[in-house]
């Protein structure tokens, strides 16, 4: 067999058809389901008398809208309160798993999956949800899809698809001091654009990929959609293998073994073929700020804002100074001068228990600027709170001036009440600076968990590799 | 759903490259249930100020394109967040047609499942058609999925679009009917797979 890729791999293994002009069946492993997005997948199948096909194989649970204050008297808003409750009748009604909004399980669907051994190598995982490519730091091929795939995949298990090409990122090297998993995904986008990956499905390799925790491979699939790919993959390995063991849905025994050797065939063969394929150097990597209204907007820290004039293309140029706009920015200014009204740190990029530990090193025993109107701090899940807690990262928070909050997707997105005001700005460790994004007339600068615990700090922005 | 053959109507110039689907439709809107329709939605922000009075001159607004169901934008149309609800938006607008230089991949997958034709044209195709429609806002603009060409005033572009997603919208197809008709396939292959291997149905600990 001629050598093939990870992504060809997995692919081979799922496909149940293949019509004449290539169009293939594709079999669903694991269906993860949220609130926002499967209300009419439901209401579909209602309509039509279908049952769920395969309700083991799905698992639901709200994150979208739910507010991350106190919950547990039930939820204010009256449209998120209903769609919250409608998830609830239809995982009912139709025999799916369902994690509320007061299990300690429940939080953002890519930090659940993984945390309960649902996700594993191998697998085809999909959700309505685009970064369902988080996912795919295990091996898995994982991405999102709207709301008629999700009815389509909750009445057959399976997705009309045509294969994608492959693409391989390569980052070499090590990672400096302060600079991490969202530094390496931010650089990538910026080189690649966000339609460089379209049509592709990106496999990242080499030192600095294979060196990050399996945190940190999240963080880098998780915005492989912000560089235009639906998925993003990176090989299983022991540190794979570990994080998995002992997960709640995880095999175990003889199936664990079974498991295992099969995982362990899942890699890019030696000569496959990828269509596209770049090159980055870790150890040239420094700490990464967005300046306008896209992912590919990336500045280093020790940069200034850039000049839109200087671009040729005048549609580019225009679309530029347009986000510069946006973003009250001016050409020149340099990073370390933009001054900060709010703080996120959160979302299924960064809203892991690593990132929680990260931040708290950064701000222990220090206390957020007076000038930060809001920084809060969102767990991914119950389950990364709790952990969180009983490591004492929560007083740590709470003393520097941090608000601790319930799990969701929180500022992220937006749906429920933490957002941004017009005009304000934000050091926000999620994965969209688009306008609008975290409240009308927000602005959104994307970072790590240490840059942004680091500009709370300091009230805007530092390099942290010149901190002491 | 509704067959797409042809379609003439008036036509947007939107000329903004990378509109993802959090400005087709802001998230704090995806709440609510669609009975009502989320037409007044689309591109929420751009059209609507802080006071959610209309921004003169937006140009969806702009009488002369009033009943346009084609939208012409420029690159990556479409991109960011899976929310179908960026595509109810532009349907119950009344758009049909848009037509661009590059789509998000699951925005134009959303698209065809809602009869929403994304039209892939050049760039310099995208430029001239933009311009064409700026200059006579009145002019329909006939969109042939069948032909896979675009005609405005004299002007005559071709378009492509993936063969299967071209199908589907000719015909109108539900994919759930056409997926069901492998029922037994997917049974089979879901029992071989049981069988070799047994760790993928999921543990039942938690």
């Amino acid at each position: 067999m001629a050598p093939r890729t990870l992504y060809d791999k997995i692919w081979d293994d799922h496909v149940v058809d293949t019509q004449p002009d290539g169009t293939c069946l594709l079999y669903i492993d694991r269906h993860l389901v949220h609130e926002v997005t499967s209300p009419q997948a439901f209401e579909g199948l209602r309509v039509a008398h279908r049952k769920v096909h395969a309700p083991q194989k799905t698992l639901a649970v709200v994150d979208h809208n739910v507010p991350t204050t106190d919950r547990s008297h039930g939820i204010d808003d009256p449209e998120s309160a209903l769609q919250v409750a409608t998830l609830a009748r239809n995982a009912e009604e139709f025999g799916v798993e369902y994690y509320n909004e007061l299990d300690s399980r429940q939080g953002i669907v890519h930090v659940v999956g993984p945390e309960q051994g649902f996700t594993l190598p191998g697998m085809t995982i999909v959700c309505g949800d685009s970064h369902t490519s988080t996912h795919g730091a295990f091996g898995a091929l994982a991405h999102g899809i709207g709301t008629s795939e999700v009815e389509h995949v909750l009445a057959t298990q399976t997705l009309v698809q045509n294969k994608a090409k492959n693409m391989r990122v390569i980052v070499d090297g090590q990672l400096p001091e302060g600079v991490g998993a969202k530094d390496i995904i931010l650089a990538i986008i910026g080189e690649i654009g966000t339609a460089g990956g379209t049509g592709h499905v990106i496999e990242y390799a080499g030192e600095a990929i294979r060196s990050l925790s399996m945190e940190g491979r999240m963080t880098v699939c998780n915005m492989s959609i912000e560089g235009g790919a639906r998925a993003g993959l990176i090989a299983p390995d022991e540190k794979t293998f570990a994080y998995i063991l002992g997960k709640p849905k995880a095999p175990t025994g003889e199936q664990l073994e079974q498991a295992l050797a099969y995982w362990k065939t899942l890699f890019s063969d030696e000569g496959a073929h990828f269509d596209k394929e770049i090159r980055l150097d870790a150890a040239n990597l420094p700490p990464i700020v967005s300046w306008g209204t896209s992912p590919e907007d990336v500045v280093a820290v020790t940069g200034t804002v850039p000049d839109p004039e200087a671009i040729a293309d005048e549609n580019k140029r225009s679309s530029k100074r347009r986000a510069l706009d946006y973003m009250g920015l001016k050409p020149g200014t340099p990073i370390t001068d933009i001054p900060l009204d709010k703080i996120f740190i959160g979302s299924c990029t960064n809203g892991r228990i690593e990132d929680l530990r990260t931040v708290a090193t950064m701000v222990a025993g220090k206390t957020v600027a007076p000038s930060i109107k809001l920084a809060m701090i969102v767990p991914g899940s119950g389950l990364v709170k709790a952990q969180a807690e009983a490591e004492g990262l929560d007083a740590i928070f709470k003393a520097a001036g941090f608000e601790w909050r319930e799990p969701g997707c929180s500022m992220c997105l937006a749906m429920n009440a933490d957002r941004l005001d017009p005009g304000e700005r934000c050091a926000s460790t999620s994965n969209r600076n688009f306008e609008g994004r975290q409240g009308f007339k927000g602005r959104t600068h994307l970072v790590s968990p240490a840059m942004a615990a680091a500009a709370a700090i300091a009230g805007r922005f530092v390099d942290i590799r010149t901190l002491g | 759903m509704q067959p797409f053959t042809r379609l003439e109507a008036r036509a947007c110039p939107l000329g903004l490259a990378n509109v993802d689907t959090d400005q087709l439709i802001p998230a704090r809107f995806m709440s609510r249930p669609r009975t009502a329709g989320y037409g007044t939605f689309l591109l929420h922000d751009l059209r609507f100020g802080p006071d959610g009075a209309p921004v003169p001159g937006f140009v969806l607004d702009d009488p002369r394109r009033a009943g346009a169901r084609i939208l012409v934008a420029r690159r990556n149309f479409g991109t960011g967040s899976s929310r179908e609800a960026a595509v109810y938006a532009l349907v119950d607008y009344g758009i049909a047609c848009v037509i661009a230089p590059s789509f998000g991949d699951i925005f134009a997958s959303n698209a065809v499942k809602n009869g929403l034709l994304p039209a892939t044209v050049t760039e310099d195709d995208a430029e001239s058609l933009l311009a064409a429609i700026e200059a006579e806002p009145e002019t329909p603009v006939c969109v042939d999925l069948t032909a896979q060409t675009i005609a405005a005033g004299d002007r005559a572009i071709a378009f492509a679009i993936d063969p299967v997603r071209r199908l589907q919208l000719l015909n109108g197809w539900d994919d759930i009917d056409l997926t069901l008709r492998h029922a037994a396939e997917i049974a089979a292959f879901a029992r071989t797979r049981r069988t070799e291997a047994p760790w993928i149905v999921p543990g039942h600990g938690g």
